[in-house]
């Protein structure tokens, strides 16, 4: 549904963009993650068709958005950043502007806006002028004129910015209520966001992409093996010997532990539990233990692995991604 | 032609805010006391040639009233016109809506053709509340109405080539208050233009005279239509509308 290929953006002699691709399934939402400045609302504004690229090409549901502009624009809903409205316009009056403008025929338009606006929850404001709205209400308004024309395609860019916990859940579960029939992509900085509404995560840093697949995909990719954090109070020399030999262990690294207790880093492949075994040996050896949680299996993990990676210009275990597409069944 | 909803929005805009209505009654207010004046030199002019029947002859309401408050008008236009048309593009491009208002299905020429069309109703509006003046005449003697619809063409014409004008400017800025003033000056700039022509001899004095913005209205106040200043103030209109759409064009490349 979107394909991006190669796509670079300049101004002038700042590259915000530079040699992105990934593509989009249809009925997919893909998140877009990345640090302030990454090229994340670049890359929406070239999607959005709202500027060309410097370089590259970019499909939107089969319509190249540079030379068949029109056909992508009938096809999109967008909220650009901190979603600008007509503050001088009352909410309904702006809502059937765009409906009108989006094409939507005289007779379905009433009914048009109603619905976005419940589905966003603003009807109880349709009245209120825009610039009186809060922070989050406009936010929905935005949203509720991207959803207007029922588009194949949304691009949200940062949707859930600005608005309170309770309406954060709101959005977000509105957003995931779209996929299937709709393809999403939508920006955040909000990681768990990301694992709570996508199917599929690009990570973009510095305008270059950083990793790309679903998340399960991504955690394996930069986290390769199954990691365990243990503390344990017993003897050093015995709990090592003892931790390497249960089955399946791959490294053990020692970690400072405090007042007696010892703690460790145990790595196992990836589908292997060890857990289990280490409780038993614990329990066995009549140790103590004080501490056992998993480690490195959080998307938020990942980001910051890959991304202060690239900071510290290494090259990320995942520059070159095996999963070929941001799209793929999560 | 997706410039109708455009053209909508822009009248619920100038209409839900004070700048529609500051625009016709500061307008009237002015013109009106204009009109009071000369309709009462005009008046006194004309009890005096009472005694003198021979001044009678040259007394004529329309030509003597009507036509120098046209030509006032057009004055005060140029002062008046950038209140309309400094917000079209200025303020979209401050409060970031063009970047949603260019990615909707509308061509650039239809966000233009809605921009403008809908400032030209605001003046047309204007125009018509102006009636006022030659309708007051009217009740009290006769007037051609041959030369006031020339005058009103004339006044239609040079308003549309200020609010082409105005439009671009403000496609040009984010901030209102250069795109009012920047018109403002354009504008003046166009009809001082034409005060050199008396100075300059020669084919310059032609040039300058025919660049001169009010210069062309003139000939309207007399009931006299001339294809040369039609021309003028299309060619002005035109050359500013595809402008503007170079200047829309522009901005996208640039970001």
């Amino acid at each position: 549904m979107i394909q991006v290929e190669h796509l670079t953006k300049r101004y002038g002699l700042i590259t915000a963009v530079s040699d992105v691709s990934f593509t989009v399934d249809k009925g997919q939402i893909v998140g877009f993650l990345g640090p302030n400045g990454a090229g994340k609302s670049t890359t929406m504004k070239i999607l959005s068709c709202f500027m060309p690229a410097s370089g590259g090409t970019a499909r939107v549901a089969g319509f190249d958005v540079f030379s068949q502009s029109m056909e992508v624009r009938r096809r999109i809903g967008y909220l650009p950043e901190h979603a600008p409205l007509y503050g001088d316009l009352a909410v309904g009056s702006y809502l059937e502007f765009v409906a009108e403008i989006k094409g939507v025929p005289r007779g379905e338009r009433k009914a048009r806006v109603a619905d976005v606006m419940a589905r966003c929850f603003i009807t109880d404001m349709q009245r209120r002028l825009i610039s009186k709205l809060s922070k989050g209400y406009r936010q929905r308004v935005g949203l509720a004129q991207a959803l207007l024309g029922d588009p194949e395609v949304l691009i949200l860019d940062e949707p859930t910015i600005g608005l309170d916990p309770q309406q954060i859940a709101e959005i977000r579960a509105l957003i995931r209520s779209l996929a299937g029939q709709h393809t999403v992509i939508l920006s955040t900085h909000i990681l768990p966001e990301v694992s709570m509404v996508c199917d599929g995560v690009v990570i973009i840093n510095r305008g270059r992409i950083v990793a790309q697949g679903t998340q399960a995909q991504l955690v394996e990719q930069v986290f390769p093996t199954a990691r365990i954090e243990i503390e344990i109070g017993g003897p050093r020399e015995a709990v090592v010997a003892g931790l390497r030999g249960i089955a399946g262990v791959l490294r053990v690294e020692d970690l400072a532990g405090a007042d007696g207790a010892v703690r460790f880093l145990v790595e196992s492949p990836r589908g292997r539990d060890v857990r289990g075994e280490v409780v038993q040996l614990v329990a066995a050896r009549g140790w103590r233990l004080l501490e056992l949680h998993q480690v490195g299996m959080s998307l938020e993990e990942v980001f910051i692995r890959v991304v202060a990676g690239e900071e510290h210009g290494e090259i990320a275990a995942t520059e070159a991604p095996a999963a070929p597409a941001a799209g793929a069944p999560a | 032609m997706r410039w109708l909803p455009i053209f909508k929005k822009e009248m619920r805009l100038y209409f839900g805010s004070p700048v529609a209505y500051a625009f016709l009654a500061l307008f009237l207010l002015v013109t009106g006391w204009m009109f009071a004046q000369i309709f009462l030199i005009y008046s006194e002019l004309s009890m005096r040639a009472f005694m003198q029947p021979m001044a009678a002859q040259n007394l004529n309401p329309t030509e003597n009233v009507m036509r120098p408050l046209f030509s006032n008008m057009s004055v005060v236009l140029l002062f008046f016109m950038p209140m309309l048309t400094m917000r079209l593009f200025a303020e979209e491009k401050k409060s970031g809506t063009i970047e949603l208002l260019l990615t909707y299905p509308v061509r650039d020429g239809e966000v233009l053709a809605g921009k403008f069309l809908a400032a030209g109703a605001v003046y047309g509006l204007l125009l018509l509340l102006t009636l006022t003046y030659p309708g007051l005449m009217a009740a009290f003697g006769r007037i051609e109405w041959g030369a006031i619809l020339t005058g009103y063409l004339g006044l239609l014409l040079l308003g549309s080539a200020f609010l082409a004008v105005g439009v671009f400017v403000s496609s040009l800025t984010e901030n209102q208050i250069v795109a009012g003033s920047a018109t403002f000056g354009a504008l003046l700039g166009f009809w001082l233009i034409g005060w050199g022509a008396d100075a300059a001899g020669g084919w310059a004095r032609t040039v300058l005279q025919y660049l001169s913005i009010i210069e062309h209205m003139d000939s309207f106040g007399k009931g006299v239509l001339d294809t040369k200043d039609i021309v003028y103030y299309l060619t002005v209109t035109a050359f500013a509308l595809f402008l503007t759409l170079r200047a829309l064009d522009a901005k996208r490349w640039k970001g």
